[in-house]
């Protein structure tokens, strides 16, 4: 399988917008590179940029490896992306609202509604109720691949808690203090607006009742959670605070902030905690991250929830194979960017060709998350397709399978010099009572090991600096 | 049947608890089967007190309260007038599908031991009514039915493993069973009065109610082996017993906790006994 | 400021406080213990380390003997004692990470770099001048991480929590290492005189950095009541106890001024100031030095109680 390479396409032709960087990297020495790398991990760990895996023991807060050679897409190539992103986003939006709300698209039959009903993300809590300003997914991370000069697919829509966007930043603010005379030679996007647009959305979507100034505050679920540097890092930068479930008390339905000064009210929540554990008075008991009666005071109107309580359910796998007709009915459009072609395991037809097939395909678990329930079948050995084979005949409605793709690459330096490997992108896009914005690129992801597919950070993924040339 | 209904909660805490969050659904609704002619809740401290509605349409009283609190008391009195409808529910207010109570949870999943279990005894069955009567009787059957003082549920699973539940898991692992089958399955928190028809006392009571097309919402109530009749008194309902539980609370501070229930459930009139 | 953050920057503080003072403490101890036997004490330094650590029950529980080896390595790396150097700084590190935002950049990679340092110490098997150069760059951390603080945070209500923190755990310290050798300063031994006392009261001198301020104050040769003094009442020597109060109350009174209402604690801490302020240290020996300083740790634990009351929570 050959992939397209975004610097040589499919052969040996140099492809403009690496024109510059060709050069560049041609000129320096393997140890200038090597040197550099290492000043960008002291840079990470200094900044205690790390993420946690679950299940290592050994060494709870690691890196995830940069890389140091820039991806980069040119101004009309991220154009198209962009309005594929704004169309699917304002999809998702209006898929939620209709889920929640009048259920047309169940009606009309562009999904079965028993993927719906029966999908545990699907919150009743949330059925008849309009949340602030009828926006639901305000932050989405969608991931996309591209598999040549003019293709790109969405692997995966992220509608809950994506993560990722600090990397986005820090990559860049590392890259820029190291690689000055890089920027020089290109006319590089921006992305340091991010936190300003994030700020302007929440303020976006604040209860009709809040304040003209709303206080907003940055919900974790703790320093132990894998993505916490993320969370600080944007408290600091939307300069809110940054809270977790124990400093915020309900009374009366109104959430209050503890401060040294008393109880504060609190307008708008950005949330990076799971529905599930958000409120141990109505979702998992057991939660001790949550905060008790905050659906209360989200139902009464008193504040606001980004993203707003179950809009898993749009992101949820099997849901996602229908996200093409889900994007023609609500907008009226034709879909800018194309879904991988699923197979639908629930479907006994499709089950059965997955069955026969499970060596060419990749197989995902519906609900699932980070790559762990996933089998790559390429990749994965006999015992790890009968595994599989086990699952897919017991709960076939528990999986979606995937022809592997030709992920594009791009350059990255590895320990063999510079050489091609696979990666996507996460751009991530903002939805608030004013419209749509999107900062050009994302985070890059990156297979460090040869020839693997297999992106996520927790799986041995890295990650690389995103140019969108502004001519 | 007229029944009157005295449901007493009371929490001590080992020291004063600053703040109390509670969710309630200890309020009936009415439907053909049943009539609610006086319902009171009151707590024994002072708070506020406020009714709204969840997903599935129960009434729920949240309640907030402040502290130092070092004993709280939820107290329920109520009447009620029922008529026997062999366990058909009509006239009920249904907010959700019923294709969301074919979803497992965390209490009513299926393992194998269940799923075998269940086509086992409906094998025999012709319709999806008798199907569920026959699971009915063979979850009585299978499961001794254990008091709640003292004992705490353990979802669908282990119930099943152990062989004897209290009433909350019994009717989990019919649930599960009857999500096996495809059936839309739904968990039922109420009460029921003293009658010589029922194997199990009066009470707090658990049971569960399948949706079946032509009829609509049936009960089962596979702890005393039949379906509801008049002693039966429909509180909440909900995916599983977490979904529809009577009280959902947290408090901040307070350490230690000592919670004493009461429920006393009678035909309206006649004579009180002591329990 | 959310009431978590307040409650961490006190702790980041008091736990980097907390590790200085064990890095005098086992300096001064290795010092003393260190002299010819003939000017050797009863041989008891080491268990009066443990106590002057006040861990001396999680110790027992650990060791049967308070040796050197074991007292050093109680105080230092053992992961089971919460309050050993390794776990006071991990603990600080682990506040701050917490509230990571709350703290300046200057102040994060004091403790952080400091954290990344300390698990390269712990790997080495140390020679007494390796655990030397190690004591020294404890408290080497310490003054970095209160110097960036001196020098970077913003004075507000951040600042004056973080403030708290070092000088109510300094008060405590002082108070703890009289309240172990209290015996040592007592007139009924000034008159068995002799090498050991001296050397005694120059390792509690040592322990809070003293001695040379000592000389400067009293141009006199080393007397346990002047010592009493210096560490009690003297304003003058920043880990007295009434430099400490000094601070305490000002740094209260800022935070009441700052939010407009005034409290239990600041109530407590010049009931405490006003005491020093008003005593003299005949007075203290006079009505027993031991008794004083009891009270004085149960009145500073008092108040640690009263601020995590009144904001912290």
């Amino acid at each position: 399988m050959v992939a397209f390479d975004e610097m040589t396409g499919s052969g040996q032709e140099l492809r403009p917008a690496y024109d510059a960087l060709d050069r560049w990297l041609k000129e320096a020495p393997a140890e200038t590179l090597a040197l550099r790398r290492s000043q960008a991990e002291l840079f990470f760990r200094r900044i205690g940029i790390t993420f946690a895996v679950y299940g290592d023991e050994e060494s709870t807060e690691r890196l995830i490896p940069f890389d140091i050679i820039p991806r980069v897409l040119t101004k009309p190539e991220w154009t198209k992306l962009e309005a594929g992103l704004r169309q699917r986003v304002t999809a998702l939006n209006m898929f939620l609202a209709d889920v929640y709300g009048p259920k047309e698209c169940l009606k009309a039959g562009i999904i079965p509604p028993d993927l719906v009903y029966r999908n545990a993300c699907y919150q009743l809590e949330m059925v008849d109720f309009k949340v602030p300003h009828g926006v639901y997914c305000h932050i989405a991370g969608i991931d996309v691949v591209r598999v040549d000069a003019d293709t790109f697919y969405v692997l995966e829509d992220n509608a809950r808690t994506p993560s990722g966007v600090s990397y986005m930043m820090e990559n860049r603010e590392v890259m820029l203090r190291l690689f000055p005379e890089l920027f020089a030679m290109h006319r590089v996007a921006p992305v340091d607006n991010y936190p300003d647009q994030l700020l302007a959305t929440l303020r976006s979507v604040a209860p009709r009742s809040a304040p003209s100034d709303p206080t907003i505050c940055l919900l974790t679920p703790g320093q132990y959670n894998s993505a916490f540097y993320e969370h600080s890092f944007l408290a600091d930068k939307l300069g809110v605070e940054l809270v977790e479930g124990s400093d915020l008390l309900v009374k009366d339905d109104v959430v209050y902030m503890r401060t040294t000064q008393g109880p504060k009210r609190v307008d708008v929540i950005y949330r990076r905690i799971d529905d599930d554990f958000i409120d141990p008075l109505v979702f998992r008991g057991d939660s001790v991250l949550g905060v008790p009666g905050i659906i209360g005071a989200y139902k009464a109107g008193n504040v606001t929830l980004a993203n707003a309580v179950g809009t898993g359910v749009a992101d949820d796998k099997a849901v996602y194979s229908y996200m093409p007709e889900i994007v023609k009915f609500f907008t009226g459009e034709e879909p800018i960017l194309k879904n991988v072609p699923t197979f639908r395991c629930r479907e006994p037809e499709a089950n059965a060709y997955v069955l026969d097939n499970l060596e060419k395909l990749v197989v995902k678990e519906v609900n699932g998350s980070g790559g762990y329930g996933m089998l790559v079948g390429p990749h994965a050995n006999k015992a790890q397709i009968e595994t599989f084979r086990r699952k897919l005949k017991a709960s076939p409605e528990g999986f979606i399978a995937q022809p592997t793709l030709a992920l594009s690459t791009c350059p990255t330096f590895v320990a063999s010099g510079v050489a091609p490997r696979h990666v996507d992108l996460r751009p991530y896009v903002l939805s608030g009572a004013n419209g749509i914005s999107c900062v050009p690129g994302g985070l890059t992801r990156v297979a460090l090991k040869e020839g693997s597919l297999v992106v996520n950070s927790s799986q041995g993924g890295g990650t690389k600096d995103t140019w969108v040339l502004d001519a | 049947m007229r029944i009157r209904i005295s449901h007493t909660i009371s929490y001590e805490y080992a020291e004063p608890a600053r703040h109390i969050a509670q969710i309630l659904r200890l309020t009936p609704r009415d439907h053909d089967g049943q009539h609610v002619m006086s319902w009171r809740i009151e707590p024994s401290i002072d708070g506020r007190l406020r009714a709204s509605q969840d997903a599935h349409g129960n009434i729920v009283h949240t309640f907030y309260a402040d502290g130092p609190i070092s004993a709280l008391g939820i107290k329920v009195d109520g009447l009620i007038e029922t008529v026997d409808l062999a366990g058909v529910i009509r006239g009920g207010l249904e907010r959700v599908p019923c294709d969301v109570y074919r979803r497992d949870t965390l209490l009513t999943a299926q393992d194998d031991a269940l799923r075998a279990f269940t086509d086992e005894a409906t094998a025999g069955a012709g319709t999806p009514l008798s199907q569920m009567h026959a699971l009915m009787a063979a979850v009585h059957e299978r499961m001794t039915c254990l008091d709640a003082s003292g004992h705490t549920g353990v979802g669908a699973p282990a119930a099943f493993a152990a062989g004897e539940a209290i009433a909350q898991d019994i009717a989990h692992v019919f649930m599960a069973c009857a999500r096996h089958l495809g059936q839309p399955a739904r968990y039922v928190s109420g009460y029921v009065a003293r009658s010589d028809d029922l194997p199990l006392g009066s009470g707090a009571h658990a049971w569960a109610e399948v949706y079946l097309d032509g009829y609509g919402w049936i009960g089962f109530d596979s702890a005393n082996g039949l379906c509801p009749i008049d002693t039966h008194v429909r509180v909440a309902v909900g995916l599983d017993f977490a979904d529809a539980a009577p009280v959902r609370g947290s408090r901040q501070g307070g350490g230690g906790e000592n919670l004493n229930v009461l429920v006393t459930a009678q035909e309206a009139g006649s004579r009180q006994v002591n329990q | 400021m959310l009431s978590r953050t307040a409650d961490s920057l006190y702790w980041v503080s008091r736990y980097v406080e907390r590790a200085e003072c064990l890095a005098r403490i086992l300096d001064a101890t290795t010092r003393l213990t260190n002299l010819p036997s003939t000017y050797g004490g009863a041989g008891t330094e080491w268990q009066s380390a443990v106590l002057t650590a006040g861990c001396e029950d999680t110790f027992a529980q650990a060791y049967s003997e308070a040796n050197e080896r074991n007292v050093c390595d109680f105080l230092t790396f053992n992961p089971d004692n919460p309050s050993s150097i390794r776990n006071c700084l991990a603990l600080a590190r682990s506040n701050a990470r917490a509230v990571r935002t709350a703290l300046t950049s200057e102040m994060w990679d004091a403790l952080n770099g400091a954290w990344l340092e300390l698990q390269r110490f712990e790997k080495k098997r140390m020679d007494r001048e390796e655990f030397a150069r190690f004591l020294d760059w404890v408290k080497n951390v310490s003054l970095v991480f209160d110097g960036s603080a001196y020098r970077t945070m913003l004075r507000d209500d951040g600042y004056w929590f973080s403030r708290l923190g070092v000088y109510l755990e300094r008060a405590d310290n002082t108070a703890r290492i009289l309240d172990v050798k209290y015996h040592v300063l007592l007139p009924a031994n000034e008159q068995i005189g002799g090498s050991l006392d001296y050397f005694q009261w120059t390792t509690v001198l040592r322990e809070v950095s003293a001695l040379t301020a000592y000389h400067w104050v009293y141009r006199e040769a080393v007397k346990p009541v002047l010592i009493a003094d210096l560490l009690i009442l003297n304003r003058r020597m920043p880990r007295s106890l009434a430099a400490c109060y000094e601070n305490i109350s000002r740094f209260l009174d800022s935070l009441g001024d700052a939010y407009g209402r005034q409290g239990a604690a600041q109530r407590q801490a010049r009931r405490t100031l006003a005491n020093l302020s008003n005593t003299r240290i005949e007075n203290i020996f006079q009505h027993g030095l031991h008794e004083f300083i009891e009270d004085f740790i149960t009145e500073n634990n008092g108040l640690g109680n009263t601020i995590v009351e009144q904001y912290l929570q």
